[in-house]
């Protein structure tokens, strides 16, 4: 029986297409399992005032984005530009939760790069952020009117990825709403 | 091999476990102050050995054990705070994380419809492997029983080569 | 100047592989005698010339040349001597030009000593070898130049990453690269059968020398790598079953099984289809292991950086290369019918089980690193398969494969029986449950934990594996003679054989051991606290600062007693190189072979005491996992000393008539 001869052939030939395919895509990119589901709910002073708090219950009815950011973070610095922008020219509702830093260190960055948040968070022990599967900083969430999540960006957003994937999304769960 | 050597053998072999046996006692250990406080050693143990089949996400494949990562030390931290204060057990724990993290975050994968092939996966290959060799076996034996000869011509070989061999001998 | 000149080396030695592999081939195929003559020479240029850039590649690193970019992203001039030629190997170029030449050091080992092979033959043999230089100089040439210059020239380099400032890489990736390497030998020997429509046990007999030293450098190159994660790494682990560490262990595992399926194919003409099928796939392994290191596929500690065009280029040279071989093999594969016969009990059917549970067991490994790929490819979300599931798949199998192993030690060639061997082996079956079980028992305080059975069963198999093992050399000893005479009388093989399989189960004992009774403390200590583990007491001295030649430290003192009695002191390590980065811990170990103790520093506390976390760690037999290593590599050795392989050399010294008219050395 020749034809067993061949099956050495035909087991590699797809151990070489998944490893092609696998070429094309990112290891290290863990993807989250909170799309679908109702945006962990806080309740955490924001960056500006220590008295005062807020939550993802304050959005509802809503859509909004959730950015993850730090002042020690070096990708958010080519993120918040986008951001600052985003806010300005597209009417977006960007909501910062900053992840384990130091008040004094993010209300300088905010001043020293703008402020497109409607309000910052201060996840200062990153509880939160454990919470919402945070690995890396920057990521972005997608949150609906009803809490949901919708969507996850992990990295810093470009102007290309607002462009083509932040602001039909929005648009569309605006309309859904 | 005659039987005092056997039994010598055997008395070096026990004299080498029972050394083995002296050296590696069983582990004793008192400590001033543990970095975090645990109810018992055996819970300690459940920690690090839970910590182990854990991934740090933010590392190049090491466990939440090993890692030096910040998230892996909030990691480890969250893990405590859910066995120690709030006394989860494991599955518990695993769960929270995987709600969080997805199943990445999990170095012993589930065993659920999406893992079926991978942990059946070396058994039946082991099958398949052990039933070509029972194939292949039963083909080299049935070769041996045939070989093309009646009984009587068997014989008559059999006497052909024996009388060949004394003329050898006498050459 | 210098590295011009090594770049053109590069160039002249690609030259030099397509005459050693385009010309040879041909005249093997047309029969063209001063075609296939070529092959010898050009190997012998190709291996000068590569010599020549790689020489000139350490000459820039000595001369700490930072216009060249790959000695500025990997040497510092603060770095010592015998580290900047070690980061030749340090970071993706130079490891290829380091594969590269080994590779030309394995082809001119073929050219030198190939001369009782048929021309033809070994001409196919470099040919084969020479194509895949040809893909290897081309990969440098094209993609990762180690020469490749950088502008502006910066004043200092990078740096090597401080964890490979180590004796460790030294010695692991260049003895790595010998086994990794040397399977092309074998793969060689694969194509050039299929080539020529030549299988037979003198083949067989041409390939086990060769096989067998590549596969005692990969043995090595396997446990040098697990000793060195094990005092590098900080925390103890010596296996993580990370995709590199199994991508060495496939093709050791695959090289095993060909061992022994060449013993077959040799001494009885059997299974040759089956032998030639697993060259090719011993050496597929190590390319493939090459591609995942580089690529970026897998999420590993060992990755080079990588870069897609890199992958693309290893993931077609290695589709072009296993994919040509097996489809030579479909085409060309001989047919498995006629040969000899064996019974069912038979060495030959125990051979067989044997590569069948090593390939499983290099199947499963696969299956598991891959899955995760398979998985996020489909589109069905994104798995880790991590150290509990290669463990609790891979250690049945070897636990069968170690049974078996027991009866392989004793059993006949051909025709054998199930009483024949229960008469042989009773004494050591009872023997090796009687020490196993005994000893576990002594050593674990409590039986009604799964941890008596582990430690049972690792100890059973080692003891039944060392027993059956004496008892093979002792059985094949002629009573007529003195002992000492019949001792040496026996083959080179049967010693050989004999010392590879102990040094399998002293490995085992060392693993068992250290899994079941491995104690460990994480503690924060301030100068003058104690601790005990394991009846060791460790006495926190506190923390100097030292200077090393590129890094500066803090130097932790820990004493060590035992019962009052002083044992040793521990220096760990915090330091912080010149060159930036993350702290680096370097252990402080005292190894015994009877036990490791271990401490490692982790961070200053908060406090003014001057505490410290520390790690302390007391792993008993630990090291007799690497020494089983040792002993595995040192059978091979000794199975290479064996008398046959010596006939060979005696055959080519004797005079020149007689040597044409000698069938090749193999048959005799």
């Amino acid at each position: 029986m020749r034809a067993k001869l061949w099956i050495p052939l035909a087991v590699f030939a797809a151990i070489v297409a998944l490893l092609g395919v696998g070429l094309t895509m990112d290891p290290e990119r863990v993807p989250s399992p909170l799309i679908g589901k109702p945006v962990p709910d806080f309740q955490l002073p924001t960056v500006g005032d220590p008295e005062r708090t807020v939550g993802p219950a304050d959005f509802k009815g809503r859509v909004f984005l959730l950015n993850v950011w730090a002042s020690w973070c070096i990708s958010c610095r080519h993120e918040h530009p986008v951001l600052v922008q985003a806010a300005r020219n597209h009417d977006l509702t960007i909501v910062g939760l900053d992840y384990k830093d130091k008040r004094a260190d993010a209300l300088d960055w905010l001043e020293q790069r703008g402020d497109p948040y409607v309000v910052s968070a201060f996840d200062a022990k990153g509880k939160t952020g454990i919470d919402l599967g945070v690995y890396g900083v920057p990521e972005t969430f997608v949150v609906d009117a009803d809490g949901i999540i919708r969507h996850k960006f992990i990295g810093a957003l470009s102007r290309d990825k607002l462009r083509q994937e932040v602001l039909p999304l929005v648009k569309k769960l605006r309309g859904s709403s | 091999m005659s039987r005092l050597r056997r039994w010598t053998l055997a008395a070096l072999l026990g004299l080498a476990a029972v050394s083995v046996g002296a050296v590696a006692g069983p582990p004793v250990a008192d400590q001033p102050e543990g970095l975090r406080q645990f109810d018992s050693k055996a819970q300690e143990q459940r920690y690090w050995d839970l910590l182990g089949q854990l991934r740090c996400l933010v590392c190049q494949n090491e466990s939440l054990a090993a890692s030096q990562a910040d998230l892996a030390e909030d990691l480890r931290d969250e893990v405590y705070t859910q066995m120690v204060d709030k006394g989860k057990d494991n599955e518990a724990i695993i769960d929270y994380l995987v709600d969080r993290y997805g199943q990445f975050v999990l170095y012993q994968p589930p065993f659920e419809p999406l893992t079926y092939l991978l942990w059946t996966g070396p058994f039946l290959l082991l099958i398949i492997g052990f039933t070509v060799l029972a194939v292949v076996v039963r083909q080299r034996r049935r070769a041996a029983a045939d070989d093309g000869l009646s009984d009587d011509e068997r014989a008559r070989v059999a006497e052909l080569l024996e009388t060949e061999s004394d003329k050898d001998k006498g050459a | 100047m210098i590295p011009e000149l090594g770049n053109v080396a590069l160039a002249l030695a690609l030259c030099m592989a397509l005459i050693q592999s385009v010309l040879p081939l041909a005249g093997a195929h047309r029969g063209i005698a001063p075609w296939m003559a070529v092959a010898r020479p050009a190997a012998l240029a190709q291996f000068g010339f590569v010599a020549a850039a790689f020489a000139a590649l350490a000459y820039c690193f000595v001369t700490s040349d930072f216009s060249v970019a790959f000695v500025a992203e990997n040497s510092n001039s603060a770095l010592p001597v015998y580290y900047q030629l070690t980061a030749i190997w340090g970071g993706h170029e130079g490891s290829i030009l380091l594969w590269t030449f080994v590779l030309t050091i394995w082809t001119s080992a073929v050219a030198l000593f190939s001369r009782s092979l048929p021309a033809e033959f070994a001409a196919r043999v470099l040919g084969v070898m020479g194509l895949i230089s040809v893909g290897f100089l081309l990969f440098m040439l094209l993609t990762s130049n180690p020469f490749a210059r950088l502008t502006p020239v910066p004043a200092e380099g990078a740096d090597l990453n401080p964890l490979l400032q180590d004796i460790g890489m030294i010695m692991h990736p260049p003895t790595l690269y010998m086994g990794y390497v040397g399977m092309s030998v074998a793969f060689g020997f694969a194509i050039a059968a299929l080539l020529g429509g030549r299988l037979d046990a003198a083949w067989a007999r041409w390939s086990r020398p060769w096989i067998t030293v590549a596969w005692i450098f990969l043995t090595c190159g396997v446990a040098l790598g697990s000793w060195w994660a094990y005092y590098e790494l900080g925390w103890g682990g010596w296996w993580f079953w990370d995709p590199v560490e199994n991508a060495s262990f496939m093709p050791w595992l695959t090289g095993t099984a060909l061992i022994h399926s060449l013993a077959v194919t040799e001494k009885r003409g059997l299974f040759k289809s089956w032998t030639v099928l697993l060259a090719i796939t011993a050496f597929s392994l190590s390319l493939l292991g090459t591609f995942l290191v580089r690529s970026g596929v897998l999420t590993s500690v060992h990755a080079f950086a990588s870069d897609p065009s890199r992958g693309i280029y290893i993931l077609t040279f290695l589709g072009i290369v296993v994919g040509g071989s097996l489809l030579l093999y479909a085409v060309r594969g001989p047919s498995t019918l006629g040969g000899s016969r064996f019974s069912t009990v038979s060495r030959e059917t125990l051979l067989l089980a044997n590569n069948v549970l090593l390939v499983v067991a290099m199947a499963t490994i696969l299956l598991g690193t891959l899955y995760p790929l398979v998985i996020d490819a489909l589109g069905l979300g994104k798995l880790s398969v991590g150290p509990p599931y290669f463990n609790k798949v891979f250690v049945p199998i070897m636990s069968v494969l170690m049974v078996l192993l027991g009866f392989g030690n004793l059993s006949r060639w051909k025709q054998d029986s199930v009483p024949r061997l229960w008469h042989h082996l009773r004494f050591a079956a009872v023997g090796a449950a009687v020490l196993g079980l005994g000893t576990a028992a002594m050593l674990v305080s409590d039986w009604f934990t799964g941890k008596l059975l582990m430690v049972g069963l690792g100890l059973v198999l080692a003891a039944w594996v060392v027993i059956t093992s004496v008892q093979s050399v002792w059985t094949q000893l002629s009573d007529k003679r003195s002992l000492a005479e019949g001792l040496r009388r026996l083959p080179a093989g049967t010693y050989g054989m004999a010392l590879a399989h102990i040094g399998l189960a002293v490995t085992v004992v060392g693993i068992t051991m250290t899994s079941a009774f491995n104690a460990e403390e994480r503690l924060r200590m301030a100068p003058g606290d104690t601790a005990t583990l394991s009846g060791y007491t460790f006495r926190f001295q506190g923390v100097d600062r030292v200077q090393g030649p590129n890094y500066q430290a803090a130097r932790g003192s820990f004493i060590v007693t035992r019962d009052g009695d002083p044992v040793t002191v521990l220096h760990p390590e915090k330091r912080r190189y010149v060159s930036g980065g993350k702290p680096m811990t370097e252990a402080g170990i005292d190894a015994r072979l009877s036990r490791d103790l271990y401490a490692s520093l982790g961070q200053p506390m908060s406090g003014e005491d001057g505490g410290w976390s520390v790690r302390l760690y007391h792993k008993p037999m630990v090291r007799w996992i690497w020494l089983g290593g040792l002993l595995m590599a040192a059978g091979g050795v000794i199975a290479l000393t064996d008398r046959r392989y010596r006939l060979a050399r005696r055959q080519r010294s004797a005079p020149a008539a007689s040597r044409h008219s000698a069938a090749p050395a193999g048959s005799g």
